[in-house]
């Protein structure tokens, strides 16, 4: 007999459709609107680091197919809609990511990414801490910047430290074959191997990343001077929950990040796919001065439970599904 | 037969800089926005080393012929210890090195697991408790059961354990292999 059974136990459930009614209605209280971009595009997220899955359109059984992709999060047809006067709007539903399988990771989750207009990275940061102590019992949530986490944690100083350093830094816990080219490849191997695990009891929002680092996030004077991303990400229990930014609105400055992306994709020998220039143009007609941030729903109901791996809050995980 | 980054498991046996290696903790690790890594924690099988190494998405690893079959320790003709697959009556030499700390626990006759890379022997793991006859120890104190104190006594195998004050020659003894300690008269 095959295993039909949940992953998650029915308890649980009740614990995840209340936090789905927690949300909705801080976003009903807020006046923000409720929103339900496709799920399925012709265009695929950039980032050469996320991998869309790829599904077969056809017009008829029997024709060519169409690649299209499943959306890694709603973010771009969001944008779009913000261009179109929408005003602030917040997302709940299904994202895909493949290859993505873990402890914390399903291909296919549930996000939670939202918009307001007129916040910057500050402000909205004070929205996601109120936002997340409605299901969370944690008190304030401090803030660090990117520099002084690494401080704080390993002692290293990133301004004055070589990517050869960093490497060494890194060896000295795990072992890796890795050239040293790429200073964020050991950004994010010593945030996520060495200092995530040390954040196991604490909540805390890193903010300004490297200006390397910034996404779709605008960039900003960090506190010394230094350029920074106006990006965050809120960390709770040792796990990444959310990142958000203050929107990238230079359209120009968008279609360069797009294309360095792909070129980046190329030199990486990653699939090439369609970029969306429907946001380049929505940007170029004049996005609204905005901050958003996208947060792991799943996560924050393991948070919620104690729950070790993902599997005990969906009803059923990628390979039971 | 190779492995990806993401077929990695527990218990996954591969090859690493020529030596098998066990994988005894995997975990996936995907910052955001950042590349994707598996996290594993491994144990070489010829030195016991247990380290961190973190394999690139796309980085693949040679799978390591290892084994575990359950075989009849025979005897030890001075240098080689030697073992038989009790169906088939195959049998398997290991020396000192393979058998390690084993050695102290093995009878003949018993059952133990054998480790095999490319069907040699590299690991003997001996049950949890097996059961040794004293073979020298100080003689015993009569109604001394239930007092506390030990002794020094000496196995059939060249083990020696800390007993009661009780115990004495030709006693058989219950051992836990993973402590070395005495649980009881068998």
């Amino acid at each position: 007999m095959p295993d039909w059974k949940p992953t998650t136990c029915i308890k649980s459930l009740h614990k995840r459709a209340a936090v789905f009614a927690s949300i909705r209605q801080y976003f009903s209280e807020q006046e923000v609107l409720e929103v339900d971009t496709a799920v399925l595009s012709q265009c695929a997220v950039s980032d050469p680091f996320i991998d869309s899955l790829e599904v077969s359109f056809r017009g008829y059984p029997e024709a060519e197919a169409e690649t299209c992709y499943l959306q890694t999060s709603p973010e771009y047809a969001m944008k779009r809609l913000l261009a179109a006067g929408s005003g602030s709007i917040y997302q709940l539903g299904k994202v895909f990511r493949n290859g993505e399988e873990g402890r914390f990771h399903n291909p296919e989750f549930t996000m939670l990414e939202w918009y307001r207009l007129g916040l910057d990275d500050n402000a909205l940061m004070d929205d996601v801490e109120r936002l997340v102590q409605l299901v969370l019992d944690i008190g304030p949530i401090r803030r660090c910047t990117y520099n002084d986490i690494f401080k704080e944690k390993l002692g290293l100083d990133l301004q004055k430290s070589s990517t050869a350093q960093l490497a060494e830094a890194m060896h000295k816990h795990v072992e890796i074959d890795m050239s040293l080219d790429d200073r964020d490849a050991w950004l994010n191997l010593l945030m996520s191997h060495l200092i995530e695990p040390m954040l196991k009891d604490e909540s805390v929002f890193i903010t300004d990343y490297p200006a390397s680092q910034s996404a779709l996030a605008r960039i900003k004077e960090g506190e010394d001077g230094e350029l920074v991303a106006a990006r965050f990400e809120l960390f709770v229990g040792g796990m990444e929950l959310a990142n958000g930014y203050h929107e990238l609105t230079d359209s120009q400055e968008q279609q360069r990040r797009l294309s360095a992306d792909q070129q980046t994709r190329k030199l990486l020998k990653l699939p090439q796919r369609p970029l969306e220039q429907r946001l380049v143009a929505a940007l170029a007609s004049g996005l609204p001065d905005c901050a958003g941030v996208a947060l792991g729903v799943d996560r924050l109901v393991m948070l919620a439970l104690n729950a070790s791996h993902i599997e005990e809050v969906i009803p059923f995980t990628f390979r039971n599904a | 037969m190779g492995y990806s980054a993401n077929q990695l498991k527990n218990g996954l046996k591969v090859m690493l800089e020529g030596d098998p290696c066990a994988m005894q903790d995997v975990e996936f690790v995907k910052p955001g926005k950042g590349q994707a890594f598996t996290r594993v924690k491994m144990r070489n099988l010829l030195t016991g080393r247990v380290w961190e190494r973190t394999f690139k998405s796309n980085e693949s690893v040679e799978g390591a012929d290892v084994m575990d079959r359950d075989m009849e320790y025979l005897y030890n003709d001075g240098e080689l210890y030697h073992f038989m697959v009790p169906v088939t009556f195959e049998q398997y030499a290991a020396d000192e090195t393979a058998v390690g700390d084993a050695a102290k626990w093995l009878k003949e006759n018993d059952t133990c697991m054998v480790t095999l890379w490319n069907d040699n022997p590299i690991a003997i793991t001996t049950a949890n408790f097996v059961e040794l006859e004293v073979v020298e120890t100080d003689p015993g104190l009569k109604g001394d059961t239930a007092q506390g104190g030990s002794k020094p006594a000496k196995l059939s195998t060249g083990a020696s354990v800390r007993v009661p004050l009780f115990i004495e020659q030709g006693d058989i003894l219950k051992i836990d292999t993973r402590t070395g300690d005495y649980v009881s008269r068998a």
